[in-house]
């Protein structure tokens, strides 16, 4: 070990710090105030992925961080780079994704000038980020990354970005990696709580013993905390049916016989209702999100709540808890299983739940997920594309989804037995998330078959990528559900505005997405009937050299169900038409 | 219904004394984060505390606009946030700064030195037709003064907004006053 001080310049010290952090790939695009940091990188161990579009590079950091766990990384220059970048970083602050945005800053000197390429990147990213840092000397780079990369995955995960000026990452200075203790005495307001409060945890215990009617209701904290293995121990153990929020799909088997899935707006009618019946919520890693409760006041009223969270904000910010737990998600859970185990062991038996869990098989039995058959000419079922593709797929999967109808039904219709195999932008709802998110997913888990599920609004969006993918050999697979129509807007016209469709159509014809896709060095095939569908996914995954797009031709009518509309009670969801018929059993 | 002062103010506030770290926008960090939420703030005052690598920022917020836990807890989310302390009124010193230039000319002169007798603040400054007041004490007294001083015609005031401390308790008063004593410090 050499005691001599090495001096380097911030942008070697920036590289090194990342290369000390494990970074393995950085998705980014240079441009003037960052190209310092470019130059170390070609001696770097570091794989650069080189994006089309900076907002590319930020939803592929996400991509790869949901499917590794690790921080994914982007970086890009100042200006409009930075504020490219502000979208991917809302995107991760809302899903709590781990996250590193590092942007190049105009001169330490030009500061405020106005200079080319100058903004304001921290200021316009403080209400989108964890943290941000604006870097003001060479000296301090090591500290603000490792600063950086523990915000960034500790507590309640999420992006953190620090800028950097062009000088600070010119000028020399004399490397110094910081040690734990320097990182947390430099952060000293920031000791996220992981284990839960003993008395807390033991009522919680109690509770559930207790319950005639609980439901467990999982969230996308749990898979951050990487809790699957505890949740199914807590659900066997007790019996108690779980559902998983559209940010939790996959954390627990869509074919355990507990599973009900997901609940809320579009939510399965068993999942919705259980929670609006029960008599218990044990809310792990969920934060009560509009789209889960409805209208709040009507929200499963006869509920008790347990509410376990790693952020104590999210305690009572939307429904108060009977019992709040601030924790670990995977900590905490592992202290009920074992709370609950000593309390059974002390002679207290678990209330009999066999009449509620009829009731709920019963809404599963009378209201399954159900579609009607395309009519013969017509545009292909997206539901049953979907099938198609899951069957054709393994547990091992990983699906990326954009934003709107066909997210939620590939939410509903893929059976998710893997956590971290399903990827998508549940609470920023960020169109154009799929295919850069594919492309993340696809270079933090190259042995992992990824495909984008993708609208055509969404796929015009960042279609772009797929170049990205073509030359840096990180090959996609798209199922895209062409149906001509910004799909969710137009089923909202349809059912609330009088059929007053107003900008949704797209076009059918243009862009010719096989054009494009041949045009991006992808593969492109397009599906119209349903014979068609099976062969083209066969041949789709049969092409793993290059990525492929197919484009399915979709019914532009088909609208997702169940569906509870924007502010109203969760009693008054809307079934399929052909379920109508029974909705007096949802009582 | 709320009750509201001549200052304009809720009587339904709130005094959160945050220690934050001394570095640069960790201001703008806690305004921003007031304003994404919602929160009011009726006044805020900072300055280095006695540590100076951190800074102490008195904000005196709006209860009707949102819960206290839910502030606090949204404030303790920032890196930056060091300790947050929810003083009490009733058991915290809280002083506010009030300067007013007020019309006086010679005829009401006398009535607004009489009243800056009674009140015990100062007079700064005397021009041919203005005077220029101060005040220190606690913000209910101001806000009386300010409603008297502004039946002479208010040409400028700015009040500093209100900084506060909690009380000391019984044991650590007589430990202050005499250092000697051994009491059991808790």
């Amino acid at each position: 070990m050499s005691t001599a001080s090495t001096r380097m310049t911030g942008a070697q010290a920036l590289i090194k710090a990342l290369e000390m952090e494990q970074v393995d790939t950085i998705f980014g695009l240079p441009g003037g105030c960052i190209l310092p940091a470019y130059d170390p990188l070609l001696e770097s161990s570091i794989r650069h992925v080189l994006v089309r579009h900076e907002q590319g590079a930020g939803h592929m950091a996400e991509g790869y961080a949901h499917v590794t766990g690790r921080p994914g990384v982007a970086m890009v220059t100042s200006g409009p780079a930075a504020t490219n970048l502000v979208t991917p970083l809302m995107d991760a602050y809302m899903d709590s994704i781990p996250m590193v945005g590092i942007t190049g800053q105009v001169g330490t000197s030009a500061i405020g000038s106005d200079a080319f390429q100058e903004c304001d990147t921290v200021g316009i990213t403080r209400s989108c980020t964890k943290h941000n840092e604006l870097v003001m000397t060479p000296d301090d780079i090591p500290l603000a990354v490792r600063q950086a990369f523990h915000l960034a995955t500790t507590g309640r995960p999420g992006p953190v970005l620090l800028d950097l000026p062009k000088d600070v990452l010119q000028n020399e200075m004399t490397w110094h990696w910081p040690t734990d203790d320097e990182v947390s005495g430099s952060l000293p307001g920031y000791r996220p709580t992981m284990n839960g409060h003993p008395r807390m945890i033991k009522e919680a215990a109690r509770m559930i013993l207790a319950a005639e009617r609980p439901v467990l209701y999982v969230g996308g904290g749990m898979l951050k905390a990487r809790a699957a293995e505890i949740l199914r121990e807590l659900a066997e153990m007790t019996g108690i049916n779980v559902v998983t929020t559209l940010m939790a799909r996959g954390v627990f088997p869509d074919d355990h016989e507990l599973c009900l899935g997901m609940p809320g707006m579009h939510g399965t009618i068993a999942a919705t209702t259980a929670m609006q019946r029960a008599d218990l919520l044990i809310a792990l890693g969920a934060r009560f999100d509009d789209r889960i409760t409805g209208r709040l006041d009507a929200f499963a009223p006869d509920a008790k709540i347990i509410h376990v969270d790693i952020d104590p904000a999210e305690q009572g910010k939307v429904r108060r808890p009977d019992v709040p737990i601030v924790g670990d998600c995977r900590l905490v859970t592992e202290e009920i299983v074992q709370a609950i185990r000593d309390l059974t062991a002390s002679g207290i038996e678990q209330a009999d739940i066999t009449a509620w869990k009829s009731r709920v098989s019963g809404w599963q039995e009378i209201f399954p997920l159900t579609y009607d058959e395309a009519s013969p000419g017509a545009g292909l079922k997206p539901q049953y594309c979907l099938e198609e593709l899951r069957a054709a797929s393994t547990d091992e999967t990983i699906l990326v989804s954009g934003v709107g109808q066909h997210q939620m039904w590939a939410s509903l219709h893929w059976k998710f037995n893997q956590p971290y195999s399903w990827v998508n932008s549940g609470g920023l709802g960020t169109m154009g998330f799929s295919i850069p998110a594919a492309i993340g997913a696809k270079a933090g888990r190259p042995d992992a078959t990824v495909w984008a599920v993708d609208g055509d609004g969404c796929f015009q969006m960042t279609a772009q990528e797929l170049v990205t993918a073509t030359v840096e050999r990180i090959p996609v697979k798209v199922a895209l559900l062409n149906n001509s129509y910004l799909g969710m807007v137009r089923q909202w016209q349809e059912m609330f505005y009088d059929e007053r469709y107003s900008e949704v159509y797209l076009s059918t014809e243009t862009p010719d997405y096989v054009k494009w896709a041949e045009s991006m060095g992808c593969v492109g095939i397009r599906v119209e009937s349903p014979e068609e569908v099976g062969p083209a996914i066969e041949k789709a995954n049969s092409i793993n050299d290059r990525s492929v797009v197919v484009e399915f031709r979709t019914d532009s009518e088909e609208k997702v169900f169940p569906m509870v509309p924007a502010g109203v009670s969760n009693d008054e969801v809307l079934v399929h038409p052909s379920q109508e018929q029974f909705r007096a059993q949802l009582g | 219904m709320t009750a509201f002062n001549p200052h304009g103010t809720s009587l339904n506030h709130g005094i959160l004394s945050v220690l934050v770290q001394n570095r640069p926008g960790v201001l703008a960090r806690v305004a921003s984060l007031f304003a994404r939420r919602g929160y009011n703030i009726f006044s805020l005052a900072v300055a280095p505390a006695e540590d100076e690598t951190q800074s102490r920022i008195t904000i005196v917020v709006d209860l009707e606009s949102a819960p206290l836990e839910q502030m606090v807890k949204q404030l303790f989310k920032l890196v930056d946030v060091v300790k947050i302390s929810e003083l009490d009124p009733r058991r915290s010193i809280e002083r506010e700064l009030l300067l007013a230039t007020v019309r006086a000319d010679t005829g009401q002169r006398s009535e607004i030195v009489e009243l800056v007798k009674i009140f015990e603040a100062k007079i700064l400054a005397v021009g041919s037709d203005a005077v220029t007041v101060s005040l220190e004490g606690h913000p209910d007294k101001l806000d009386d003064f300010e409603e008297l001083l502004d039946s002479y015609a208010i040409v400028e005031m700015q009040r500093t907004g209100r900084v506060a401390l909690p009380k000391l308790d019984r044991a650590a008063r007589l430990r202050a006053v005499n250092p000697n004593q051994k009491g059991k410090v808790s």
